[in-house]
């Protein structure tokens, strides 16, 4: 048994340990979300976070052990931004068609949640370094790192307040939208799937792939606007106030 | 094969965009930077076929890419047990107001436009 214990110390400590970890828990969690018919609080990245983190508060493992593994996983946020043009270069019809009314939602949608962030943050009495970091939360995660950088917010914490966003969205998206009475007619799958793309980025955009085609690919260009808009807008504005 | 060209366009184009976002102090990140050049890189057809098949398969396991970051949740916990409820509030609540601007805005914009031909 000692024996063990000194093998699991040592696998702790290489990166293979936070690697593997990442991969096989939510590829675990990601076969429980298909199981249960992807109902949306079975989000796969919520558990998987909630699973990781306690496993690794549990055992004293500290986060940045477990980074210098998953740092790999983490490195192709960068490739996968670049590879957002890809679906927004398939749309280029669709947003020639209706750039109006598309680039105003998105202005829109993107203004509403960003100040409202702010100003609820405000209001609730953040510090304001913490309020700086609520500003990027509708744009994905390794944008709003960069954004919050520039404006003096906490780099890690947007990141996460990002994460937090999408999966919010993710999970309640739905609800909201029957409750608004947005159609499933194929005019209501692109507001449906632009909102969650708009407001709730890479993870809103992933759940409406996997519900309707239609409102996936209007996410993604949604997601790919917003990071155009907000890492222009947001730095601006600040800049200017 | 084709997909590890596609994956090296992505990343040739990520770091022309940090260059350019470094060298000229530009208000973007690298890669949104990147993500621009590729737009255009697209038109051509020896961009368009290896970029397509990488891009297809990363994106479909976007979420997947959020994990490391979403642990790093448990660094800031005393943050957390000051403001956590807070936080969470404002994120919530701003959440659902950006939905229902987005939805709505864009279905009052589109609703009197003629449903176009989908394929």
């Amino acid at each position: 048994m000692p024996k063990f214990v000194e093998l699991w110390v040592y696998l702790s400590t290489t990166p293979l340990f936070g690697l593997t970890a990442t991969l096989v828990v939510y590829v675990l969690a990601h076969a429980l979300y298909v199981r249960l018919q992807q109902a949306p609080w079975a989000n796969p990245v919520l558990w998987t976070v909630i699973a990781i983190a306690g496993g690794l508060l549990a055992t004293g493992i500290p986060y940045p052990t477990y980074f210098s593994g998953a740092q790999f996983i983490h490195f192709l946020l960068g490739p996968a931004v670049v590879a957002l043009a890809w679906p927004l270069w398939q749309r280029r019809e669709e947003l020639r068609r209706r750039w109006a009314p598309l680039l105003l939602a998105a202005l829109a949608g993107g203004a509403a949640s960003a100040g409202s962030a702010l100003a609820l943050g405000w209001a609730f009495g953040l510090p304001a370094d913490v309020l700086l970091s609520l500003a990027s939360k509708s744009v994905t995660a390794p944008v709003a790192m960069g954004i919050a950088e520039k404006i003096g917010g906490i780099p890690a914490l947007a990141a996460v307040f990002a994460v937090l966003t999408g999966i919010v969205g993710a999970l309640s998206g739905k609800y909201l939208f029957d409750l608004l009475r947005i159609s499933t007619t194929p005019a209501g799958w692109m507001a449906r799937g632009f909102a969650l793309g708009t407001t709730s980025h890479g993870l809103g955009a992933a759940r409406a792939l996997q519900v309707n085609a239609d409102a996936g690919a209007y996410a993604g260009l949604a997601l790919g606007l917003q990071v155009v808009l907000a890492s222009l807008l947001i730095p601006l504005l600040f800049r200017w106030l | 094969m084709t997909g590890l060209r596609g994956f090296a366009w992505l990343l040739l184009l990520q770091s022309a965009g940090e260059l350019l976002a470094h060298g000229l102090h530009l208000p973007f990140p690298g890669p949104v930077v990147g993500m621009v050049l590729l737009l255009f890189a697209l038109g051509f057809k020896a961009v368009r076929e290896p970029v397509a098949a990488c891009a297809d398969y990363l994106l479909s396991h976007l979420s997947l890419l959020f994990v490391p970051v979403g642990v790093g949740v448990m660094t800031h916990l005393s943050l957390i047990s000051e403001y956590g409820l807070r936080m969470l509030l404002a994120i919530v609540l701003s959440t659902w107001i950006g939905l229902a601007v987005t939805a709505l805005v864009l279905r009052a914009l589109t609703r009197h436009a003629p449903e176009q031909a989908r394929d």
